[in-house]
């Protein structure tokens, strides 16, 4: 059989449908099987911070040791003058790989270049 | 424009948590393990109190559990002081392998348990920050890539969450230190260079937690 590494590229639309815990459980699950995930459109903070937690919750020795993930540095919308006053600019969340930490090695990160190199089990 | 808004916003903010206040603020030390917060924790509580807050060590996540010391009251020579609770946090990360901890010389048993505290003290540190936080300081080592996703991560839930930020840049003792890469990474925050170690430029931190908590 052909040794493979499974991607799965998930668009901005099919994220958009789902909630902060959907979305969470989508990709963990993807990331325990050994997969690769592509997000179109990153996380929020508020879903960062969860993610961070529940890949906790799932880390057991000599399985899953957590993720590896990558996303170009935010970029802040201007928004108007009121946004701008009390801090209410959402930064964009931009296109995010997340792999096994075994797995998905970053090779090189730039503000507008990722580079990363990924191996299988 | 943008940086008079800033600092209007940031004023608001700061009227705003001492309208509403429950306390003292509540300063959270976060960054990657390794990157000097207990280090730097141990150095306020002492400069301010003649006390310690914990152990210190070269393996990663030897601090496994947040520990918080009260009213830590800093000043400076112009009479402005703040009082405040320190709270040193497990390092954050997104992967713990026990066999980081064995290649330390540390038992397998005993990396395994080392491994599963870790990765509840990162979660507790995240808890802390969702609860319980009113001002955080980012620590990095000025030796690595300060766009590592963790940071690039943590900075972001912070930002959304309006706490004030001082971002500090350590271990600036070291040769391969490279301070201006972390301004450069962030430009939105202020930066303090230390070294936590040797104490070197942290009254400017001490007088930026002033500025920046108070």
């Amino acid at each position: 059989m052909i040794q493979g590494v499974q991607l799965d590229l998930i668009s901005e639309e099919r994220l958009e449908r789902l909630t902060s815990m959907e979305k969470i459980r989508l990709i963990l699950d993807e990331v325990i099987a050994g997969n690769i995930v592509v997000l179109e459109k990153g996380l929020s903070p508020e879903e960062s911070s969860k993610l961070i937690e529940m890949t906790m919750m799932e880390i057991n020795p000599d399985g899953f040791s957590g993720i590896e993930m990558e996303t170009y540095p935010a970029r802040s919308t201007s928004g108007g003058f009121f946004a701008r006053l009390f801090g209410s600019r959402e930064p964009t969340s931009r296109l995010t790989v997340i792999g096994p930490a075994n797995q998905l090695k970053m090779l090189r990160k730039e503000r507008d270049l990722i580079s990363a190199w990924v191996s299988s089990r | 424009m943008d940086n008079i808004l800033t600092k209007v916003r940031k004023r608001f903010s700061r009227f705003l948590r001492a309208f509403f206040k429950k306390g003292r603020s509540r300063i959270g030390i976060y960054g990657p393990p390794n990157a000097g917060k207990t280090t730097l924790a141990n150095r306020i509580v002492r400069d301010w109190t003649g006390d310690a807050l914990g152990p210190v060590s070269e393996i990663p996540h030897e601090t496994r559990r947040a520990r918080r010391k009260e009213d830590v009251t800093i000043s400076n020579a112009h009479g402005d002081s703040i009082v405040i609770d320190i709270v040193d946090t497990p390092g954050v990360t997104t992967k713990i392998d026990y066999h980081e901890f064995t290649e330390y010389g540390i038992e397998k048993e005993d990396a395994v348990k080392r491994a599963r505290e870790a990765t509840e003290g990162v979660a507790e540190a995240m808890h802390w920050l969702r609860e319980d936080i009113d001002g955080v300081i980012y620590m990095l080592d000025a030796t690595l890539d300060p766009f590592a996703q963790v940071n690039i991560m943590m900075v972001g839930i912070i930002e959304s969450r309006n706490l004030p930020v001082v971002i500090v840049a350590n271990k600036i003792d070291l040769p391969d230190a490279s301070p201006g890469r972390i301004k450069s990474a962030f430009p939105q925050h202020p930066v303090i260079s230390i070294s936590g170690l040797e104490g070197t430029n942290v009254d400017e931190l001490y007088e930026k937690m002033i500025e920046f908590f108070g």
